[in-house]
């Protein structure tokens, strides 16, 4: 193994050593969790503050108060950064990446793990960077997550002086962490793989994490330049985005969406790799087509570069633009298609049980199909006219990130939690919050679609001024939207006891609970640092299950035959 | 669909809502099929105690048709809807029919000025009528719209005509509109432009064509 053993020899030293500053990759993987987890509860506490205030206009919300204009154009604003870019990202990649790729690919650590530390810190800096810049003089930045100048590029439009500047830093910081973290996955998955085990054999879920971990590597560039350029014109006075000095407010737009478009695939690729590992264990099949599923992925990867401008099909571009990226962006339906018949088609034939990390994983199917279908209308430019920034929008957005960010996430916890904690959740509790997770999940975002359909502009903190969109019914729907969030943040309360209550009285788990084939089940729960008491070689795919002609109905990675 | 919600008030509206009723029609099929496919087969291969999973690589030919053929389809579907986007877009953005008059919408920090040629049919003269947040057109005229803004992003969007616009600092966009009922309908900015986004509300006056000239008179007097 090529990395040091002195940082080692640290993580064995005191108790903050080894939680703190450990190099271990499954401490940081866990330090990512609970920084994610923690930012996700301040993410949806948001949500509840400003949908109270579009339900009910105007009224003190409970807890809360009064929801100015300004502090609710913080708070979506907030909440959509944060739900991205600190709960998905460092979730789905950053958490379960640094947990499962060495464990999956049988190797000790990381290749660079002080880098992996460093990683985490800059990415907690970031986190802090960001709440401060709620905290300070003129508020928190509300300019909408995609912070177009110039509105975002000065103070006096903006009225956020402070707010602005600390949200980009927030950010920029952030790219920094995960431009590490990426480097570090892709190195060793390149370089400290287990003896025999070939490309073909490497687990969906780590593939998938490589893939989007060069996407984000690819897309972020021009973003961070972006960035620093936005930042001068707010702090140095330059006018990179201000027709007034010669600048032009579409270059960030397009900038951002270079970037913003494959950030949806980089999460994305990820959450499709955790139902791959899943739905394989609980149908007890072979995954349908693995090297299709690796085409699709890096098409999808590909194809991801050559969308952006739908975003901006009403922004003011030469309209001949928009043919070419209608056509492109309907073309991401072929891949994405195909990788969720892929999952469809792996159920066929299976032995399917029902525990929690599976409900989970076919809830994101089951929901993330609506996103995948809605997506159409705002990628065909003739209706995106009419779409484009309304609730439409907003709901379809919320049906592909919800299961990805949430969804796909929890089906996750609830599979890896005994091998990250050594002791099994409870399964009743468990499916008591899928059901309070997913029903209300639909409650909220329908009626949007409605609402949308019906003209509802977003980040407007009050339809009262508009006659139009104050009609009962849909007030009544964003009544509906409203209550059932309230409904589904409730249900956490059960997840958020049932994960902590298991972390210290769940039964034990078995090094293997869920009878899987990958690596990470050889070793003990948890693993201890190291991860493997003898270093496992490799004989064959990860999905081998049910193979004819043999007892068990599964065929772990390491065993021989 | 969306004309079940929003009445449609300009001639390109029917336009989009077809389009919005094609793609509806067209990927609801495909929704519905694939979630009849997937609970089915929930359904179907629940575990059984004796059944065992079956051993299907999907590497084979034969097998991979099971994806392959619908997902033929799904290209043919793109190709359909492509070409009916091209159409729409080609109409509403793209080929403007010659105007009967050209208008000047103006979006600031947080009213909309509109501007309106006078008597001379032509902008930036003396008789040139300006109006916040009203905007007063004649029904079955074509109006081109020059758009623009003063500080910040706004978007000019009248969801009745199934219009939306990004208004941007330093250029003149140009679009067209023709309005097709009488009535009055709403004016809203789209895009975040601070914190009076919200109190950005314009209203839109589609009147017969002497109401139209009575406003105007009324208006120079």
């Amino acid at each position: 193994m090529s990395h040091d053993t002195a940082a080692h020899a640290a993580a064995h030293g005191s108790v903050w050593r080894r939680w703190v500053f450990s190099t271990d990759h499954k401490v940081i993987g866990c330090q990512y969790l609970f920084t994610g987890m923690a930012m996700a509860v301040i993410g949806g506490l948001m949500s509840y503050v400003f949908r109270m205030q579009l339900a009910w206009p105007d009224a003190p919300v409970p807890g809360y108060g009064v929801v100015s204009p300004g502090e609710y154009n913080a708070l979506v604003t907030n909440h959509g950064s944060i739900m991205i870019f600190w709960v998905a990202m460092p979730v789905l990649i950053a958490a379960l990446g640094n947990f499962l790729i060495p464990l999956m690919i049988g190797c000790d650590d990381m290749v660079f793990p002080r880098l992996n530390r460093l990683s985490y810190q800059i990415f907690l800096l970031s986190a802090l960077v960001l709440l401060g810049s709620l905290a300070v003089p003129g508020g928190g930045f509300g300019g909408a997550w995609t912070s177009y100048p110039p509105l975002s590029a000065k103070g006096a439009y903006n009225l956020t002086p402070y707010g602005a500047p600390l949200w980009l830093v927030a950010v920029a910081l952030e790219f920094v962490a995960f431009l590490l973290g990426g480097i570090n996955f892709v190195t060793t998955v390149m370089n400290a793989r287990a003896p025999g085990m070939k490309a073909s054999y490497i687990p969906m879920v780590v593939w998938m994490i490589i893939i989007a971990s060069i996407l984000f590597m690819a897309s972020v560039g021009p973003l961070v330049a972006g960035a620093v350029m936005l930042l001068f014109d707010q702090i140095l006075g330059t006018r990179f985005f201000d027709p007034a000095g010669g600048g032009d407010p579409l270059l960030w737009q397009h900038l951002f969406w270079f970037f913003g478009h494959p950030e949806v695939y980089v999460v994305l690729l990820p959450a499709m790799g955790i139902v791959a590992e899943i739905i394989t264990v609980f149908s007890r099949k072979k995954l349908f087509a693995y090297n299709t599923v690796l085409l699709t992925a890096a098409g999808t990867g590909v194809l991801s570069f050559l969308v952006w401008a739908h975003h901006q099909f009403v922004a003011g571009i030469d309209p001949r633009m928009a043919h070419l990226f209608t056509v492109t962006t309907l073309l991401i339906s072929i891949p994405i298609a195909e990788m969720t018949f892929v999952f469809i088609a792996t159920l066929y034939g299976g032995s399917i049980t029902f525990p929690t990390p599976m409900l989970f994983a076919l809830a994101f199917i089951a929901e993330f199909l609506i996103g995948g279908v809605t997506g159409i209308f705002l990628g065909s430019s003739g209706t995106d006219i009419y779409l484009h920034d309304t609730y439409f929008v907003l709901a379809h957005f919320h049906y592909t990130f919800f299961p990805i960010a949430i969804i796909a996430t929890f089906a996750a916890l609830y599979f890896w939690f005994p091998k990250m904690f050594g002791r099994m959740m409870n399964d009743t509790l468990g499916k008591i919050h899928f059901w309070g997770t997913v029903i209300p999940f639909n409650f909220i975002f329908i009626p949007l679609f409605i609402t949308g359909m019906g003209g509802d502009h977003r980040r407007i903190y009050s339809y009262e001024n508009f006659p139009m969109q104050m009609t009962p019914f849909l007030q009544e729907l964003r009544i509906v939207a409203t209550v059932s969030l309230v409904i589904l943040l409730l249900f956490q309360v059960v997840f958020l006891f049932n994960f902590f209550w298991s972390l210290f009285r769940g039964p034990k788990a078995p090094a293997n609970p869920w009878r899987a084939n990958t690596l990470e089940w050889t070793a003990p729960s948890p693993p201890p640092h190291g991860n493997f008491a003898t270093m496992p070689s490799v004989y064959r795919g990860p999905y081998e299950y049910s193979v004819p002609g043999r007892a068990d109905d599964y065929w772990p990675q390491h065993v021989a035959n | 669909m969306i004309e079940w919600l929003v009445p449609e008030a300009s001639t390109y509206a029917r336009d989009i809502d077809w389009l919005f009723t094609s793609i509806f029609l067209t990927v609801g099929f495909w929704f519905l099929l694939a979630q009849a496919v997937f609970f089915w087969l929930l359904f179907r291969f629940r575990r059984r105690d004796g059944v065992p999973a079956q051993y299907i690589t999907g590497e084979e030919k034969a097998e991979k048709r099971w994806i392959s053929i619908p997902h033929a389809l799904v290209i043919a579907c793109d190709v359909f809807l492509i070409a009916a986007t091209v159409m729409v877009w080609r109409n509403v953005k793209q080929v403007l029919p010659p105007a009967d008059e050209t208008i000047r919408v103006i979006g600031q920090q947080w009213a909309w000025t509109f501007v309106h040629p006078g008597p001379d049919q032509q902008l930036g003269t003396e008789d040139d009528v300006t109006e916040v947040n009203e905007l007063h057109v004649t029904n079955g005229t074509v109006y081109h719209f020059e758009l623009t803004s003063k500080d910040v992003l706004h978007s000019f969007s009248v969801p009745a005509f199934r219009l939306k616009q990004d208004a941007v600092p330093g250029r003149i966009i140009t679009g067209w509109f023709q309005p097709t009922t009488i009535g009055q309908y709403d004016i809203q900015c789209a895009e975040i432009c601070g914190i009076g986004h919200a109190l950005m509300p314009a209203r839109l006056y589609v009147e017969t064509e002497s109401a139209h000239a009575a406003w105007l008179r009324d208006r120079q007097a």
